[in-house]
């Protein structure tokens, strides 16, 4: 198993290209060596594509594998035995959701990333915290949803947590008041997923007509734009309404999926989502899966060291979006920095079968993501 | 009596559609039929817009009278059928012109037809339902006006289907498999039954030594294309295996010459959009996963996707995708292929190979599949004869005299 202590030993957006794409193009050689001689299927898929160790270059070179095909196969580096929890897709129309499978070590290295990584923008403290989202949500935990996984993940950043939803999704302004009231002078971090901020906080608030101060806040909020796409509701717009309605400034919108738990992106105050040292974005051109240039549009891979425990080290997911640039975004961080424009459109096919239920392909969801 | 949500295409008749049921039915190929046809086709091959849709001038081109008449030649005993009565059609909801070739089959055989027919949106439906309506107008072709009824309905609209399945003498369903069990819950009349055309797989065989023979590379390609692409691989006759006849060294040879052929052809006129790209490739891996041995040949681009394996192996039905993904083997012998044919397949499309050895190499085997064997180039092209129907002699009844 991959030692990551040199991952871990970097602060999250310290190296610049030429230090990442080494470091990078070895930690995920070594990780596909290993998931090779753990996990037959995705050897056999290697050799089906001829893969070469020797003819890696650089991170783009390594083999991706659809991020679909952790719905379709169980795919896993470990034994049974060793898999100490299963992450699941949020899965909407009924979908076949991706399964995948955590060792102990690949859930820690998951943790100590994400705590890494968020607190790059929360600071190391641990904060009052207010999910936006009902209680009932993680109570099955044997479910492990990407939503409840993610408000789990998120919660190490909080503490005296508090849900702000009841289980009819209706908003507690009083309780929510009285909590900031108890921790009146000290930060307040809030998460919760996109289009629940929007429909059940933002929303709800306006209707309400009742004022919370959350001046004192960061937002951090993930999970896709589709819903608000489709109300018209961008990026600036959701930051400015929510400012105006709760005084809110600090907002981070992040990009992230089951699939590579952990080694999330997330948006710094300049409005770019950024790559840390343990993960990297890949755009690709759909016509023949060539890396595409800057600031052109394609299909997005995400690599990360992370995976362990199961072959998800590149991944190719159905999103679409944009490199922006390299080391060079005003706010400072090192890196690649990003721009996702939603979910690839599925294509209307012809053919002389009926499209009375769906196909076994997957119906549209949110971005690839959950957390 | 008029039926929830039922829209009727044709100008209404002022009669109900269910007095289609009393509607008396004609000899196959009656004359009124074939100069009806006739003059449809005309009337299609000379409209502008036509041209510019390649399905619905094909239809337009089927239906020609010269060649329905040679059609009906083939028919010795149509002096002593008469139609059925009413063929309820269902087409598959989006394939355009596919209603206009059941309709014509049902009408060619005698019977008065419902047709219910696509409802997205497609310029194809119009054309005909308007080019119908002219026909019908027409003082030589009223008479035929009762055994057209074109309806559009929405397909959770349970009441259609049920009044029409229960007056109907035969069924057409145009599948997938899910929409004939959705169909057949609704009951039919007691002597009344279901024509069904389900979901189906396709192969193509190829001779390496006669192909590369031939030297016409490029209008083979062109044919393959029209066979695979142009419906994106989706139609139920579009080849998904390629099994390639001949010694290792020729079959390599040709598959070179095949690929590289077909790859020029597809860059100038396929568009292959992300999601397919990617479903190709989940595909590809997916069957690669599951067969050692299994190699994904490299390519330049995603338009053509091809993995080989070098056992032919049972189920290799099941391993599809769509929009040129194209599962190869390689058989010494053409008999190797008979072991992995089941009720699933439908259309054989060859190159280099006779059609008439192939049928009895199929018959001598007892085989339970395939339906349909035709030249590379050919599979899009209806046939009353279909999926293993006799679609004339089906939709027709035979008075039987001591």
């Amino acid at each position: 198993m991959m030692d990551l202590t040199a991952w871990h030993a970097l602060a999250p957006y310290a190296l610049d290209h030429s230090a990442k794409h080494a470091m990078l193009t070895r930690g995920l050689l070594e990780l596909t060596a290993h998931h090779a001689t753990q996990c037959e299927p995705y050897r056999r898929m290697l050799e089906a594509q001829g893969f070469r160790p020797e003819a890696v270059h650089s991170p783009a070179d390594i083999p991706f594998l659809p991020v679909r095909l952790f719905k379709q196969l169980d795919l896993r580096s470990v034994t049974q035995e060793d898999v100490v929890k299963t992450m699941t897709s949020s899965g909407t129309s009924g979908q076949t959701p991706s399964r995948i499978f955590l060792d102990r070590s690949t859930a820690a290295n998951q943790t100590k990333a994400l705590t890494r990584i968020v607190s790059a923008v929360t600071g190391a403290q641990r904060m009052p915290m207010i999910v936006v989202d009902s209680p009932s949500v993680i109570k099955d935990r044997a479910l492990f949803s990407a939503r409840g996984a993610g408000i789990l993940g998120f919660s190490i950043f909080g503490r005296d947590r508090i849900f702000a939803l009841d289980d009819n999704m209706q908003l507690d302004v009083d309780m929510v008041a009285q909590f900031l009231n108890k921790h009146v002078g000290s930060p307040v971090f809030i998460f919760g997923f996109t289009f629940m901020v929007w429909q059940y906080l933002y929303k709800a608030l306006v209707s309400s007509g009742r004022q919370l101060d959350l001046g004192q806040a960061i937002l951090v909020h993930g999970g896709g734009w589709k819903t608000l796409v489709n109300e018209s509701v961008s990026s600036t717009v959701f930051r400015e309404r929510l400012q105006a309605v709760c005084g809110i400034s600090r907002v981070h919108d992040y990009y992230g999926m089951v699939e590579q738990t952990g080694s999330i992106y997330i948006e710094c105050e300049h409005g770019h989502l950024h790559a840390s040292v343990y993960s990297d974005i890949i755009v690709r051109r759909h016509v023949d899966f060539s890396v595409a240039d800057v600031g052109e549009s394609g299909l997005i891979e995400v690599v990360s060291v992370l995976p362990g425990s199961y072959p998800g080290h590149a991944l190719l997911t159905e999103d679409e979006g944009m490199v922006l640039g390299e080391d060079d975004c005003p706010c400072g961080r090192m890196g690649k920095y990003f721009k996702v424009h939603g979910r690839i459109k599925s294509a209307e096919l012809r053919g002389c079968s009926d499209t009375y239920a769906a196909g076994p392909n997957e119906a549209p969801r949110e971005l690839s993501n959950g957390y | 009596m008029a039926i929830d949500k039922v829209v009727e295409l044709l100008a209404p008749l002022g009669a109900d559609l269910l007095a289609v049921q009393h509607t008396r039915a004609l000899p196959p190929f009656s004359p009124q039929v074939l100069s009806f046809l006739g003059d449809l086709s005309d009337l299609l091959r000379s409209d502008s817009r036509v041209r510019l849709l390649p399905d619905l001038y094909a239809f337009g081109f089927w239906c020609r009278r010269t060649s329905i008449e040679a059609m009906g030649r083939s028919y010795a005993d149509n002096h002593s059928r008469l139609g059925r009565g009413v063929i309820f059609h269902v087409g598959p909801a989006n394939v355009p012109v596919n209603f206009a070739y059941s309709l014509a089959a049902g009408l060619l055989a005698g019977n008065a037809n419902l047709v219910r027919v696509p409802s997205a949106d497609f310029p194809q439906v119009a054309i005909i339902a308007q080019t119908l309506d002219t026909l019908l107008k027409k003082p030589e072709h009223r008479e035929l006006s009762d055994h057209i009824r074109l309806v559009r309905y929405d397909r959770n609209s349970h009441e259609a289907t049920a009044k029409f399945s229960e007056i109907c003498d035969v069924r057409v369903i145009w599948g997938g498999d899910d929409t004939i069990d959705v169909i057949r819950r609704h009951k039919l009349n007691a002597r009344a039954f279901d024509i069904t055309f389900a979901d189906r797989y396709s192969v193509c065989i190829i001779d390496a030594e006669n192909y590369l023979q031939t030297t016409k590379y490029s209008s083979l390609a062109q044919a393959f294309y029209n066979d695979t692409y142009l419906f994106d691989q989706k139609a139920c006759t579009a080849p998904h295996l390629v099994l390639w006849l001949g010694k290792t060294d020729v079959v390599n040879r040709a598959q070179n010459v095949f690929w590289e052929s077909l790859q020029a052809y597809v860059e100038e006129k396929y568009t292959l959009d992300a999601q397919s790209a990617v479903t190709k490739l989940s595909a590809a891996l997916r069957y690669a996963a599951s067969h050692e041995g299994t190699r994904i040949l490299p390519s330049r681009d995603n338009l053509i996707t091809r993995v080989t394996h070098p056992e032919l192996e049972a189920g290799i039905e099941n391993w599809h995708s769509n929009c040129g993904f194209f599962v190869e083997c390689h058989l010494s012998r053409i008999e190797e292929v008979l072991p992995i044919i089941t009720r699933k397949y439908q259309t054989l499309s060859y190159i280099g190979l006779s059609g008439d050895c192939l049928r009895q190499l199929l018959i001598k085997a007892r085989s339970l599949g395939v339906d349909r064997i035709v030249p590379v180039g050919r599979t899009l092209e209806f046939s009353l004869e279909w999926d293993g129907y006799d679609l004339i002699r089906t939709m027709s009844r035979l008075i039987y005299r001591a």
